[in-house]
């Protein structure tokens, strides 16, 4: 007598494994919409007179680049930050140059470094927002003070506090995006 | 783990494919910075594509600016339920306040008409050209642009001034057909021209990108300015209406001081967008060197718009700006 299997052996935590497989649709375009909306953050109605939102479209791309090595290719900065220049108040392409560098920056430090872990993730994160917050004031158009970088001071504190929570976000984003959704035959 | 990217492997193709990426990411991180300078070298030069962008964007933004004054009210609404009997009695003794001070400043506007009269200045208001909501800001970027829900559709031209009730905004920068982009006076490049609202320290109101505006004055010496003093546009360089509220001194340093916003864009829903105030003393002076014979015919038109000579076909008044405008531009 074959006794019953377990109900949830066919089963894991995208869903039933039996006539159902992961949309190539929604792998692929979570990652990259959630970044394209990280980037319309300026068309929010939060009209600050000093900056304090944290760069999400950039936050968010090194988010799943952390994740998920290999999900985002690396001329992903290329589109990203063209989209994001139109939007951020940046002069048009230092989005482009910048997202690309991130990216180069991170593939470089994996390749020196290529273990994972949150405390690591979370230095990785910090250390090239931080450049990325000083770079694009320097890139910004203007004169630079030094009253410019400590402008960002508060902005660089909330982007890098903030990152365990992005992770967590782009994380639930993550089971979304691998949900057995396609029905097979 | 290890990243599972990189494996190394003797399949020719794979290494090809590693390598062509890389190419790709490289030069379009070089584009990046060509693109990067044209566009510090000359900032107009993307202007068509943002303004395209926001204008496909900008429907999101608005109904966003339209939750934030629905929520606002809520807000309001359950606060103003809890205090409404203190309320009411601090505003019946503010209606006694304002009644006299109503019947004061009657008194004075027609005071101010007869002084005016008398000098032959005719009050000339300006009718605005388009009221706009203020859709979103650069909150992100060291740079301080917001975004407002009017454009070129609505006869919006770069350089008009945006202000609230409350005082002066900023200015148009781009416009797309529905929407433009405003540099807001607290951006690090906006300079406007102001003085003191009840004396004759002149000075340059500069953006610090932080919220408040430094004023530098243009006759150095003895600074004059005290904490407290209103700043109000002066007029000069023909964008900005003189007598605008812009901002009010609250710190004072060696060339001048540093001054509160007056109108908080944060604070502000619907602005309106203003004529430029003398199109063709701007024109003049935005426009290259040219023969001294002309230079001295623009100086004189500046100075008195309204007796241009004739082959002038738009004088600077307020009820045309956009056949002011397209006059600037035929030029």
């Amino acid at each position: 007598m074959i006794s019953r299997l377990n109900p949830r052996s066919r089963r894991d935590a995208y869903g039933s494994k039996i006539n159902r497989a992961h949309s190539p649709l929604l792998a692929h375009a979570i990652p990259w919409g959630s970044i394209l909306l990280g980037s319309l953050v300026p068309l929010l109605p939060i009209i600050s007179s000093a900056p304090v939102v944290p760069p999400m479209g950039f936050v968010l791309m090194v988010t799943w680049r952390l994740l998920r090595p290999g999900l985002l290719p690396l001329w992903a900065g290329v589109p990203l930050g063209a989209f994001d220049d139109l939007f951020s108040g940046q002069p048009f392409g230092s989005g482009i140059l910048l997202f690309s560098m991130a990216l180069f920056v991170i593939e470089l430090l994996e390749d020196r470094l290529p273990w994972r872990g949150f405390w690591q993730d979370w230095l990785t994160a910090a250390v090239v927002i931080a450049a990325y917050l000083a770079a694009a004031a320097m890139l910004s158009g203007t004169a630079i003070t030094v009253i410019q970088l400590t402008l960002i001071l508060p902005q660089l504190l909330m982007s890098v506090l903030l990152f365990p929570l992005f992770a967590r976000f782009v994380a639930l984003l993550d089971r979304l995006r691998l949900l057995r959704v396609r029905k097979l035959g | 783990m290890a990243p599972p990217l990189r494996r190394s492997t003797m399949n020719k193709k794979a290494q090809l494919g590693v390598f062509a990426v890389y190419v790709i990411a490289g030069i379009g991180a070089l584009i990046g910075a060509a693109l990067l300078l044209v566009s510090l070298w000359r900032p107009g030069t993307f202007a068509e594509l943002r303004g395209a962008a926001t204008d496909v964007a900008a429907p999101v933004g608005e109904v966003g600016a339209r939750a934030r004054t629905g929520s606002q009210g809520v807000l309001e609404a359950i606060s103003g339920f809890y205090r409404a009997g203190s309320r009411n009695a601090a505003l019946q003794r503010e209606v006694k306040l304002a009644r006299v001070k109503l019947a004061e400043a009657e008194a004075l506007k027609q005071e101010n008409r007869r002084l005016k009269s008398v000098l032959g200045l005719a009050s000339r208001g300006q009718k605005p050209v388009a009221v706009a909501r203020l859709i979103g800001s650069t909150s992100a970027s060291a740079r301080r642009f917001a975004y407002i829900s009017a454009g070129s559709g609505d006869g919006v031209r770069p350089g008009m001034p945006v202000t609230s009730p409350m005082g002066l905004v900023g200015r148009v920068l781009e416009t797309g057909s529905r929407s433009s982009r405003v540099l807001l006076l607290t951006d690090s490049e906006s300079m406007v021209p102001v003085r003191r609202a009840q004396g004759d320290a002149v000075a340059f109101a500069e953006g610090r990108a932080d919220g408040s505006l430094r004023l530098r004055l243009i006759n150095l010496g003895i600074n004059p300015i005290e904490p407290g003093d209103v700043f109000v546009t002066s007029g000069a360089g023909g964008i900005f209406q003189p007598g605008m509220a812009v901002a009010v001194a609250t710190q004072i340093t060696r060339d001048g001081a540093i001054a509160q916003l007056l109108s908080n864009p944060a604070a502000t829903d619907f602005v309106m967008i203003e004529p430029i105030w003398q199109q063709q003393a701007v024109r003049s002076l935005n426009a290259p060197p040219r023969v001294p014979a002309e230079i001295v015919d623009d100086e004189t038109s500046a100075e008195a718009p309204v007796t241009a000579p004739a082959g002038a076909t738009a004088p600077a008044t307020s009820d045309q700006p956009a056949s002011g405008q397209t006059a600037a531009e035929d030029e």
